[in-house]
């Protein structure tokens, strides 16, 4: 059999494991794939590269896609979310000097967090964040817009560069994925104050791209690559696979750091500041538990109106996160289905049992720090 | 030959940054910045004001970049973007898209200013187009303010149209406004009323 060739664009951060998994482990070649991954430099060339047809599909930063529909930033593409890759993984961390001011506030308390940032004094606090339209965006502009008088500003580092950027004191604070809120604390120029799931229990962070018209004309390879990446996901997030998950990563040259800063995130144990013992963060970072992979049409819906999006440009989004190939690709390797591919984000509190194809699955907590539940139905 | 352009050169490796701004000086550029640190980025934006920015594709600061461009409504300026390869196919699909330019091993010193002039012509040309577009889309919209307000007066005061229209006129020539000032005005009100 001749293996369909696809080229998949990624961004050298822990959360792309499962495509380096898929490939690495052979989930693709079981599918006829040979699957290409392609480094890109940054997101808006990996977004150029997909538009313009260089690459076939891309780990994207969920917010991307939606915001291509909305017609933000770039060029005008129209871009489908096939599954969501990842869910959570991001850090929120402080330079040394802020840090001195935050001695009473607990890791993880997002509330404490943001009550004591916003009155502390001095100039606007600058805060480093990989991407205009990110997650970790979204969520620092909807946790620090619980305290309207919090003046921040946002600017945009490459997260290789973000721990240089706070020594240097270009930024006095950042929001990014691992493994580069670990690389900070372990070059002593900062501390992580919370996860991204502090703040929204269950975030989709990175999806599976591809442009619209690409899957219309390639529906074989888009299903093959969504069954691979789907049985990758559910590879990685056994936990006595992790330590080779980690070993893998590791070497293989897609990542290129090394192993004890790719450990943290796979296991969910974070080194906060220099001299502390790993903590243990509940769903760090998730790749398939609890319908991680699902693209809820409702967190389309979420990130389009965090983007200013009116009621035509939610329905536009949630139209580009495709659970219906999400259904119709992945029923007939046997995967449960939700009954349902919107949900009222925000509304659970603990694990749900929901009714799905075969019976009923538990989806994982999903509420957000204050309490705010939003139904786009 | 379009010259007096402001040109901002991104480029850390500073052998190329001089390759590239002689070339361009050579070209008659002379209005060129050459920038190596991200940090410096924004204010550089702000205060000099490129034309263009020059910026190589592999180069990781594009996200920055980007993002000062939407943060100061700078968005119309073009940024060329060099890629170590060659692959035409992409830089016309990137031309025409009509976003960014990606101008195909456009380091080397002896294209640059072929490269540059094409991206930038190209650019121009893109620019016009869209606001061409813009104003169109705009007259197109303007006109259907207008019908609706003319249909508003015809119904409310039993006139022709031709009559609807002249009291808009007259309306607009008295305030010192422009008829689809008027005709907006009218429409908005009518639209408050359930």
């Amino acid at each position: 059999m001749s293996r369909i060739v696809l080229n998949c664009g990624y961004v050298p951060l822990v959360d792309c494991a499962p495509l380096v998994i898929a490939k690495e482990l052979g989930f693709a070649e079981e599918k006829g794939l040979a699957l290409n991954l392609v480094r890109q430099p940054s997101w808006s060339a990996l977004r150029d590269m997909l538009a313009l047809g260089h690459l076939d599909a891309a780990q994207m930063l969920a917010p991307m896609p939606v915001a291509l529909s909305m017609g933000l930033g770039g060029l005008p593409a129209a871009v489908d979310t096939l599954m969501v890759l990842s869910v959570n993984g991001t850090v929120f961390g402080v330079s040394n000097t802020v840090a001195k001011d935050l001695s009473g506030v607990a890791f993880g308390d997002a509330q404490a967090l943001v009550s004591a940032l916003a009155t502390r004094a001095g100039r606007p606090l600058r805060i480093g964040v990989p991407f205009h339209y990110s997650m970790h965006r979204l969520l620092l502009s909807y946790w620090s817009a619980t305290h309207p008088a919090w003046q921040i500003e946002e600017i945009t580092v490459p997260p290789p560069r973000m721990a240089d950027a706070v020594e240097s004191g270009l930024v006095d604070a950042f929001w990014v994925g691992e493994p580069w809120g670990s690389v900070a604390v372990q070059q002593g120029v900062g501390q992580l104050m919370m996860a991204g799931r502090d703040v929204w229990q269950f975030a989709p962070e990175k999806v599976l791209a591809a442009r619209h018209d690409w899957i219309e004309q390639n529906q074989d390879a888009a299903r093959r690559l969504m069954q691979a990446v789907y049985q990758a996901a559910a590879w990685l997030d056994a936990p006595k696979n992790k330590p080779l998950a980690v070993e893998i990563l590791a070497r293989s040259e897609h990542l290129s750091v090394s192993h004890d800063l790719i450990d943290p995130a796979l296991t969910g144990h974070l080194v906060t500041r220099p001299d502390s013992k790993p903590k243990a963060v509940e769903r760090f970072l998730q790749f398939h538990k609890h319908a991680a992979s699902f693209p809820w049409r409702s967190q389309a819906a979420w990130i389009a109106h965090h983007l200013g999006a009116d009621a035509t440009g939610i329905e536009k989004a949630k139209a580009c996160f495709r659970s219906d190939l999400y259904r119709q690709n992945l029923s007939e390797i046997g995967v449960d289905m939700p009954g349902a591919s919107e949900k009222h984000e925000g509304a659970m509190r603990f694990e749900t049992a929901v009714a799905s194809t075969r019976g009923h699955m538990i989806l994982a907590p999903d509420a957000f720090f204050d309490g705010r539940t939003f139904d786009f139905s | 030959m379009i010259q007096d352009l402001r040109i901002l050169v991104v480029e850390p490796d500073p052998k190329r940054v001089r390759d590239i701004v002689d070339a361009l000086q050579d070209a008659g550029w002379l209005d060129v910045k050459a920038l190596a640190q991200i940090s410096a980025l924004d204010r550089t934006v702000k205060a000099f004001s490129p034309d263009i920015v020059l910026i190589d594709l592999a180069n990781p600061d594009r996200d920055t970049l980007e993002h000062i461009s939407f943060a100061t409504e700078t968005s119309k300026r073009a940024v060329a973007l060099f890629v170590d390869q060659t692959d035409e196919s992409l830089t016309q699909a990137a031309l025409n898209a009509g976003v960014s330019a990606y101008v195909i091993d456009g380091l080397k010193k002896e294209r640059i200013k072929s490269v540059l002039e094409t991206a930038i012509a190209r650019f121009n040309y893109m620019r016009q187009m869209q606001s061409e577009l813009d104003a169109a889309k705009q007259a197109l919209a303007d006109r259907k303010t207008i019908d609706r307000a003319k249909g508003i007066l015809m119904r409310q005061r039993g006139v022709s149209e031709d009559d609807a229209y002249n009291l808009l006129r007259k309306t607009a020539m008295g305030q010192g406004r422009k008829v689809i000032d008027v005709a907006n005005a009218l429409v908005t009100a009518a639209d408050l009323l359930p």
